[in-house]
């Protein structure tokens, strides 16, 4: 036992860490928090409430493998998730859905009273829900400090923990007035405290099983001794599996029409890739959870065997019984994690409901409608506060007055299948185009009558008609009451939602949403153009409206975001049905789809629109949007050819360029000659004295440059002549080192006079390729020459002949300077000089290495420069053609 | 005696100048590259350098632009001697401050008459 002010005092400093955790994700926004899979997996185990932690063992030891229904449900549905919830979530955030009554009243024709009878259903069965959980933490409080529930409300401790809860939801859950917003501090409490609820149980499970017993083993051993074990341990046949079978149905209803799960899994999705984690890891969350509660509920069962007490709390018994405060300790705190958890989201999604449902679009909207901007968002957010803050209270006010004496289990299911009767409009919404509103109303209204009738109120009161003939009509015996009456509702609610709606013609503005939910693929790039409207209104109308609740600031931005997206000019004042869409979604998280229609309504004027009218511009909007899609494809192709054809007439350029700087480096090369040449001619012809030694010199210097001048020429020559291919390659098998060998030994004596260090590596196995073999020497020339002015004195080249992937490979590296990374693609074009060689001496006529690549070309091989750490490797590759000839 | 430098790094021309102005009185300096003529002109002022632009190592620019910035150097006279002739590179030259540009191939006997007439 602990003293009731130290539990107390713990759990102040509980929720101290919790203030922290959400308020240091909310200031930090680190990239941990917001986009994060697994916080995202771990919120959405606000699923697992009280009802889990300590119900779950009630059912288990009372009713026996009931409980598991509750979870098979959502796992077996869980895998559709990527399908069904992607779509939910790509809907909502397209109409800017904060609530699963917008999420439905919307797709029927936009509405406020469904949205409002949703935002009923939800809160007449989330209220319980949440007494519920209070239940559980006032209970347990009082297990762990042995005290007593104390009649007066002021004096019990329990009621000052709810206290400081509501005022924590209330304070973190209205951060933003846009409740499509993601609450990004509250999302991260939970995850953190889905987190905690789970090693905590866990923490007790390994306790119970291998501390109190020896192991799984041990328990059932034991526990098949007792005398209900086998009858509560099997599925009762037939009958027992029906109930099942209904039971994992309303469950798997459950998963996504709770409020609180609808708010984590959709309004608090970033991203649609959260959910490939969640399907994994939420699954694996349930069954870890459920991993102990069998060794748990019959562990109990074995251990206080003939005691009164409720099994739902044997999980925290069982280490009192003990002496374990510590574990015990740990297991209240698991069990107020999943209360705090479930209370704070559930009175979040149930008071944005309540606000943007039901307060404002039938009681402040026209006050909101004359007030600025400041003064709506505190309205907004103080409808919100108080809200959360009513709600919770309610909760504890159900709890302390209507349900003390049910257990949590009941309650919990009583919950699930008030929220079960939102199921045929729900995935209607999604599925099924002629869904209407009045098939969604009438299913709605006559499933929650069932459920009150036949389940709730028998539930809190005795009246006589629960043992009337026509009461028990409809009863099924071999079905337990809550599925009797899930299967009941639901078949009626169903049934009627289906014949009402395929007998009564929709409204236009249903069917319009029906086409933009169903198909939301199709739409979700242009959803504002799927929109249909028409009518006259004036932009200037709606901006003021808009201002009131975004501010003048925001509302210029939108606008702005807005005339940019569809490419409209600033000055156009008359609103078309995009327009009218993007404001009502601006409206939309703030006050509710239905409020901001009607916001919208009051200052433009709508024109009627015929059902056919309305198939047929979807029709054209879809055929807009698909040509759209082609126009943009169209765009981008010809954006892509504009960039080719500018890259090719930049090319152009540079080659117009080079061809400058070739033909002005061969000018170069031919002048210097000439000038030589002129000059030894001037002199030799006015300088009569000249000695006949020096005369001699200046005669053969003639002759040399005049050799100089045609090897210019010839090299230009044979480039052409290369290029036009009007020289044939002569073919034949030869021997490639030997050819390699042949071009080297003329310039075997130049290397050594450079102390030029030459070496050869042959991986070859076969030295027999088909080339030409004067071409080939002469390219090799062509490139031992480069190396021998490159290498510098002492340097070295070598030469490496390999095979790769079928052909022939020769690596020529000679040490010394590299060649500028901007010249290495260049190099061997015909027309191009290294920016450097402008201004310094060209290496030879800037012709050698273009031969060397037209004739490598012509014998299907290429050639390279490839940079080294001292110098320069040329790879030379010709293809293998030894079985062509 | 007036002092020529002549910078080019083609053998066979420096060959005919050297002869040409050793002829003509003058005391010949031979440069092959930029970096030469800057290493020369430290102990010995010419009054004259024939520079050629396309050289190893220091081009002529660069070797023009040290030279004038030196006190020391601004009596020289500087004559670019080049195959570049494009209008470009000729205005280049002469803004860098060269005294004359002449085009490569030049007559011997006109050349030589122009650095008497710039030396006068």
């Amino acid at each position: 036992m602990m003293s009731s002010p130290l539990l107390f005092l713990l759990v102040i400093l509980y929720l101290g860490t919790l203030f922290f955790v959400a308020f240091w994700a909310e200031k930090k926004k680190s990239n941990f928090w917001v986009n994060n899979p697994y916080v995202y997996s771990l919120s959405l185990a606000v699923y697992c409430s009280a009802w889990t932690y300590y119900g779950s063992i009630g059912v288990a030891s009372n009713q026996g493998l009931e409980y598991l229904a509750v979870y098979i449900g959502p796992v077996i549905i869980i895998p559709a998730w990527i399908y069904i919830n992607s779509k939910i979530i790509r809907i909502s955030r397209v109409n800017k859905i904060s609530s699963i009554a917008d999420f439905i009243s919307l797709r029927y024709g936009n509405r406020r009273f469904l949205g409002a009878l949703v935002a009923g259903v939800c809160i007449l069965a989330v209220i319980p829900y949440i007494g519920l959980q209070i239940k559980a933490i006032s209970e347990t409080f009082h297990l762990m400090t042995g005290s007593e529930n104390s009649d007066n409300i002021l004096l019990d401790n329990a009621t000052y923990v709810v206290l400081i809860i509501a005022i924590f939801s209330a304070y973190y859950g209205t951060k933003y007035v846009d409740a499509s917003e993601k609450r990004l501090g509250i999302i991260s409490a939970v995850a953190f405290e889905s987190f905690l609820k789970l090693v905590f149980f866990l923490a007790l499970g390994v306790f119970v099983t291998y501390g109190v017993f020896n192991g799984f083993d041990d328990i059932y051993e034991q526990a098949s001794k007792l005398p209900d074990f086998k009858q509560k341990n099997t599925l009762n046949g037939l009958e027992g599996g029906f109930n099942w079978f209904l039971m994992s149905l309303l469950s798997m209803s459950a998963i996504f029409l709770l409020p609180r799960q609808f708010h984590t899994t959709i309004v608090e999705n970033r991203t649609e890739k959260h959910l490939k984690t969640a399907i994994w890891l939420f699954p694996l969350y349930l069954l870890l959870l459920n991993l102990f509660v069998f060794p748990i509920a019959w562990g109990g069962k074995i251990l206080f065997l003939g005691e009164n007490v409720n099994p739902e709390f044997y999980s925290i018994l069982i280490p009192q019984k003990f002496g374990n405060t510590l574990i015990a300790a740990m297991v209240f705190f698991g069990g107020l994690s999943a209360c705090i958890s479930m209370i704070i989201i559930s009175s979040i999604s149930l008071s944005v409901m309540l606000s943007n449902n039901i307060i404002i679009p039938y009681g402040w909207l026209n006050s909101l409608k004359s007030e600025t901007e400041n003064s709506n968002n505190r309205t907004i957010v103080n409808i919100r506060k108080a809200s959360i803050f009513s709600l919770i209270i309610l909760g504890f006010m159900y709890m302390r007055y209507l349900i003390s004496s049910s257990t949590l289990f009941s309650v919990g299911l009583i919950a699930f299948v008030l929220i079960a009767q939102l199921a045929p409009s729900f995935f209607g919404a999604v599925f099924w185009r002629r869904g209407s509103f009045a098939g969604a109303v009438t299913g709605i209204i006559a499933g929650i009558l069932i459920s009150y009738a036949y389940l709730i109120v028998p539930n809190y009161f005795e009246f006589g008609y629960q043992n009337s003939a026509f009461f028990n009509f409809f009863k099924l015996d071999y079905l337990s009451p809550v599925a009797n009456v899930f299967f009941w509702s639901l078949l009626i609610n169903g049934g009627l939602f289906m014949i009402i709606s395929s007998c009564v013609a929709e409204n236009y503005r249903a069917r319009n949403f029906a086409e933009l939910y169903v198909d939301i693929n199709d739409y979700i790039q242009h959803h504002e153009n799927a929109y249909i409207w028409k009518g006259t209104a004036n932009i200037s109308d709606i901006r003021r409206i808009l201002a009131r609740f975004l501010g003048e600031k925001k509302t210029k931005q939108a606008l702005k975001i807005f005339n940019l997206k569809y490419n409209i000019s600033d000055e156009n004042d008359s609103a078309d049905a995009r327009f009218i869409k993007f404001s009502e979604n601006l409206l939309s998280g703030r006050i509710g789809t239905a409020s901001a229609k009607i916001l919208i309504d009051g200052v433009t004027k709508e024109d009627k629109i015929t059902l056919p009218e309305v198939l047929r511009i979807l029709e054209e909007s879809k055929d807009n949007i698909s040509m759209n899609k082609q126009l943009t494809e169209h765009s981008h192709q010809l954006r892509k050819m504009s960039e080719k054809l500018q890259d090719a007439n930049e090319t152009l350029l540079i080659k117009d360029r080079q061809k400058d700087d070739f033909l002005d480096s061969v000018a170069h090369e031919l002048r210097t000659p000439i000038t030589a040449i002129r000059a030894t001619s001037e002199l030799l012809m006015d300088d009569e004295d000249m000695p006949t030694e020096i005369k001699k010199d200046f005669l053969e210097n003639i002759i040399s440059e005049s050799d100089r001048l045609a090897e210019i020429i010839n090299d230009i020559l044979y480039l052409d002549k290369l290029e036009a291919g009007t020289t044939p390659l002569n073919l034949e098998h030869g021997n490639i080192v030997n050819s390699y060998h042949k071009a080297l030994k003329p310039l075997l004596q130049l290397f050594e006079q450079k102390h030029l260090h030459h070496s050869e590596v042959n991986l070859l196995q076969e030295e027999t390729f088909v080339y030409d073999e004067m071409k080939m020497i002469q390219v090799f020339q062509n490139i031992l020459g480069n190396a021998l002015k490159f290498a510098g004195d002492q340097g070295m080249i070598q030469v490496k002949f390999q095979e790769k992937d079928g052909r022939l490979k020769v690596s020529i590296f000679n040490t010394g300077k590299t060649i500028p990374d901007e010249d290495l693609e260049f190099i061997f074009e015909k027309f191009y000089q290294s920016k450097h060689q402008n201004l310094r001496k060209p290496v030879g006529s800037g012709l050698g290495l273009a031969i060397c690549k037209r004739i490598l070309n012509a014998h299907g091989g290429d050639i390279a420069a490839v940079n080294k750490e001292i110098g320069v490797t040329f790879e030379l590759t010709l293809p293998n053609r030894n079985e062509i000839i | 005696m007036k002092k020529i430098l002549i910078a080019d790094d083609e053998h066979k021309i420096i060959m005919t100048l050297e002869y040409a102005f050793r002829k003509a009185g003058y005391e010949v300096y031979i440069a092959r590259d930029g970096a030469e003529v800057l290493e020369i002109i430290k102990t010995e002022i010419p009054d004259i350098i024939l520079l050629d632009i396309m050289m190893p190592n220091v081009d002529g620019y660069t070797t023009l632009s040290e030279i004038r910035k030196d006190k020391s150097y601004e009596n020289i006279k500087v004559v670019f001697l080049s195959a570049k002739t494009g209008e470009a590179d000729i205005k280049k030259g002469l803004e860098r401050g060269a005294d004359a540009y002449v085009t490569k191939p030049y007559s011997i006997k006109k050349l030589t008459e122009k650095v008497e007439k710039l030396l006068k």
